[in-house]
């Protein structure tokens, strides 16, 4: 049987190689699950847990989504995939969509013809370095050697950032995080850079984290979000929109302990639209009314599951900083639901 | 006798001495010590310098592993309980993580209920290859181990029972066609019909024969999807498969290789220069990234079993070359010896060629299974939670973040446990198979 499906797979990749699956919403709801590539491991935004049960502000993304289309959270098959192996994955039709703390670059969204839907995490990048180094800022770090993990847009952003300022460095290329952090408490680099979010992560877990210092400067931008292959805008509108869905939620308020109470109706058109009691945004996307009450209802709002996974009372404790409402100084901004 | 001497000598002993200790220095602990480790100067300032390094490395990591702290639900509640007990600048393990996670390690995201399965598949594989390694069994065994592989499928993965039993038929089919013309109409037609029809029979019938069977008689096993494998079922899936897959395989190459047949020759040469000239990691990579390419959207080509594909074809390029070692190494005569008993080329073969040249061949074969199954690790790169790639997810929950060797030194005692094994059957079989050629 096994080799009767090798043999015929291949037979159908002959007759049909090319044809691109465009109907994605249509293939996951046939399906019944939705696959989603979320990060191998990263604090706080994809890891599974004892159970082997997928949590994190990432994982979060892909649950929307599912529970958006199918009414289900944990409807999700996820795939675990590395830095090389992502885009691929995506590109090929292995997976739905991607939600794995990727950064929105021009190369990504146009060469590699991916779509970003929107950001869900602004991020950048940052330096952890030691007390006892004695530098306040990463423009003293000259000469110094700095641990990076390979293949991510951090070691081009190290490498501009130190030729701006007519500095040197030697970098000690790793593979990923864990390895860093161990080369770094070793003493085999003066500092580490990766993402800020992942720098706070990490030196919470610190035997003494007030020996360390993460230095002011931010030398990147780094906007995260999830992506879907370019040629479905459908199936784009749809995680679009689940995002957007949950950043609104946080701004008119709507929580998962308040929306069985809202959903009732409103005075507020805005919520009400959002919630399927008026208007008919559901249908446009292909979907049923009360799929946003869904991802509030089990996932919560934007607010809820950044306080969740990664926020202060967790013990990663990142501020909100950039990743506050834009009525609060940040820079979330969900664009009108009518 | 005795009358003179007790005249004329003052004392002579009527009794033998009882037997006593050899001297302290000459026997014993201390001979061996001084004989083995303060024979001379060098040899004394060798073994002071041994103690000291000895001392050295034990000094730092015993303590550590002494202070191990079992109990904790996190990295922090560990280094709260170790200041509790030792003082905040004592080393100290944390294998709590091992208490913790150890499932999940060995069976990655197996469903817990039916860990059962997987131990129950190793249980029926040790059985399996039982009489395989050892010769002293009940030759009748080998037909369970014949079986075993379908067995083991339907543990692991589960689903309908049909579906193993439909693809073993395939294969009884084939042998019974093979026996039945062979008498009939010639080997050639034989063999031909023997991999002919269970392919047709594979192809076009097994699919519905097994989704009818079902139907009608709906036993089986949840089915458990590949995806949910994981730590060290995973590595030992992909590892045995890829070793009990790659011997006849490399087998057959490595006769190719010696063949005077151009076309199998050529092909056989081309096979295994092309997968010994690329490094594994980047065949892994085609099969997880490239061939996703070929394939149409949606298809749904396991995984597991193109990376299980593509071990098997790298090691068995390996164990060609090594098999060819063993052929090259026998004398000319016993080839002569075979074809002047009018043996054809695969009795000769089977009967006085191969026995020969994979005796010589053990210790290489075994040190090539034994690098395969340690390879199995790559998968961590195309995204498979192998024990590596699940130490990782393991340290990006919030709990264990910040941990590192307590995870490495269990995942390195399970696969040294493993290829310890390997290697001690391999130095057994070698002597058993010794009949004295030095």
């Amino acid at each position: 049987m096994k080799k009767s499906v090798i043999l015929g797979a291949l037979t159908i990749a002959g007759l049909s190689a090319g044809v691109a699956g465009a109907a994605t919403l249509d293939d996951v709801k046939t399906r019944g699950t939705l696959i989603c590539g979320v990060n191998t491991g990263l604090t706080g935004f994809a890891a599974p847990d004892a159970n082997g049960v997928w949590a994190g502000f990432d994982v979060d993304m892909c649950r929307a989504v599912a529970v958006a289309v199918l009414g289900d959270a944990t409807a999700v098959e996820f795939v675990p995939l590395t830095g090389q192996t992502r885009f691929t994955a995506l590109a090929s039709g292995q997976i739905d969509m991607l939600s794995r703390n990727t950064t929105w670059t021009f190369s990504r969204d146009v060469d590699l013809k991916f779509e970003f839907v929107g950001v869900n995490y602004y991020d950048g990048q940052g330096f952890i370095a030691p007390k006892a180094l004695g530098v306040s800022s990463a423009k003293e770090l000259d000469g110094a050697t700095i641990c990076i993990q390979t293949g991510t847009t951090t070691e081009l952003n190290l490498a501009d950032f130190f030729r701006v300022n007519n500095m040197s460095y030697e970098p000690v290329p790793i593979e990923t995080n864990a390895e860093a952090l161990q080369q770094y408490n070793a003493g085999a680099c003066d500092a580490y850079t990766t993402d800020a979010s992942g720098l706070a992560a990490s030196r919470a877990t610190f035997e003494t984290p007030s020996d360390h210092v993460i230095l002011p400067e931010i030398i990147s931008k780094e906007p995260l979000g999830p992506l879907v292959r370019h040629g479905d805008s459908e199936w784009g509108d749809v995680v679009r929109w689940s995002l957007n869905a949950m950043i609104a939620a946080e701004e008119y308020g709507v929580t998962s302990a308040n929306v069985a109470e809202l959903a009732k109706g409103t005075d507020n058109p805005e919520i009400n639209r959002l919630l399927g009691t008026e208007g008919n945004l559901g249908e446009m996307l292909g979907l049923d009314a009360d799929w946003a009450e869904r991802i509030i209802a089990t996932v919560g709002n934007y607010s809820e599951s950044f306080e969740r996974n990664v926020g202060e009372n967790t013990p990663i404790g990142l501020a909100r900083g950039l990743n506050a409402q834009w009525t609060e100084g940040g820079l979330l901004y969900a664009p009108p639901f009518r | 006798m005795s009358d003179t001497n007790a005249h004329s000598v003052r004392f002579v002993r009527q009794s033998m001495i009882p037997e006593q200790e050899p001297p302290l220095t000459e026997a014993g602990a201390i001979k061996w010590i001084r004989e083995n480790l303060f024979s001379g100067w060098l040899n004394i300032l060798l073994t002071v310098l041994s103690v000291a390094f000895i001392y050295y490395v034990l000094s730092h990591m015993l303590p550590w592993f002494l202070n191990t702290v079992w109990n904790a639900g996190s990295l922090s509640e560990c280094r709260e309980i170790r200041n509790a007990t030792w003082g905040s600048d004592v080393p100290s393990a944390c294998f709590a993580v091992i208490k913790d996670r150890w499932p999940q390690l060995l069976f990655g995201f197996y469903p817990s209920d039916y860990y059962w399965r997987p131990v129950l598949a190793l249980v029926v594989f040790l059985a399996a290859i039982a009489p395989v390694l050892f010769s002293g069994l009940p030759r009748k065994m080998l037909w369970f181990s014949l079986a075993s592989p379908f067995l083991m499928f339907f543990l692991l993965w589960g689903g309908t029972i049909w579906g193993p039993i439909v693809v073993a038929s395939g294969f009884v089919l084939g042998y019974a066609l093979f026996v039945g013309l062979s008498k009939a109409a010639g080997t050639l037609v034989g063999v031909i019909a023997a991999i002919v029809a269970p392919v047709i029979y594979w192809l076009a019938i097994a699919g519905p024969l097994a989704r009818g069977l079902g139907a009608v008689l709906p036993i089986g096993l949840e089915f458990v999807p590949s995806d949910d494998f994981g730590g060290f079922t995973l590595s030992f899936i992909i590892g045995i498969a890829g070793i009990i897959l790659s011997l006849p395989l490399g087998i057959l190459l490595a006769l190719g290789r010696q063949s005077d047949l151009f076309l199998i020759n050529k092909v056989s040469v081309a096979f295994i220069e092309v997968i010994r000239g690329v490094p594994l990691i980047v065949w892994l990579f085609t099969a997880s990234l490239l061939l996703n390419y070929f394939l149409p959207p949606g298809t749904n080509f396991d995984l597991m079993l193109r990376v299980i594909i593509m071990v098997t074809l790298f090691s068995a390029a390996y164990i060609a070359e090594v098999i060819r070692g063993g052929l090259a190494a026998l004398p000319r005569g016993q080839y002569e010896a075979a074809d002047a008993l009018g043996l054809d080329y695969w009795k000769s073969m089977r009967l006085i060629i191969l026995p020969q040249a994979l005796k010589i061949s053990i210790p290489g074969i075994v040190n090539t299974f034994i690098g395969l199954f340690k390879d199995t690790t790559l998968v961590v790169f195309i995204g498979l939670l192998d024990p590596i790639g699940l130490s990782n997810a393991i340290r990006a929950t919030t709990d264990w973040q910040g941990l590192y060797w307590e995870l490495f030194v269990f995942i390195g005692l399970l696969f040294f446990i493993a290829c310890f094994s390997m290697g001690q059957y391999s130095l057994y079989l070698e002597r058993k198979l010794q009949t004295g050629h030095r």
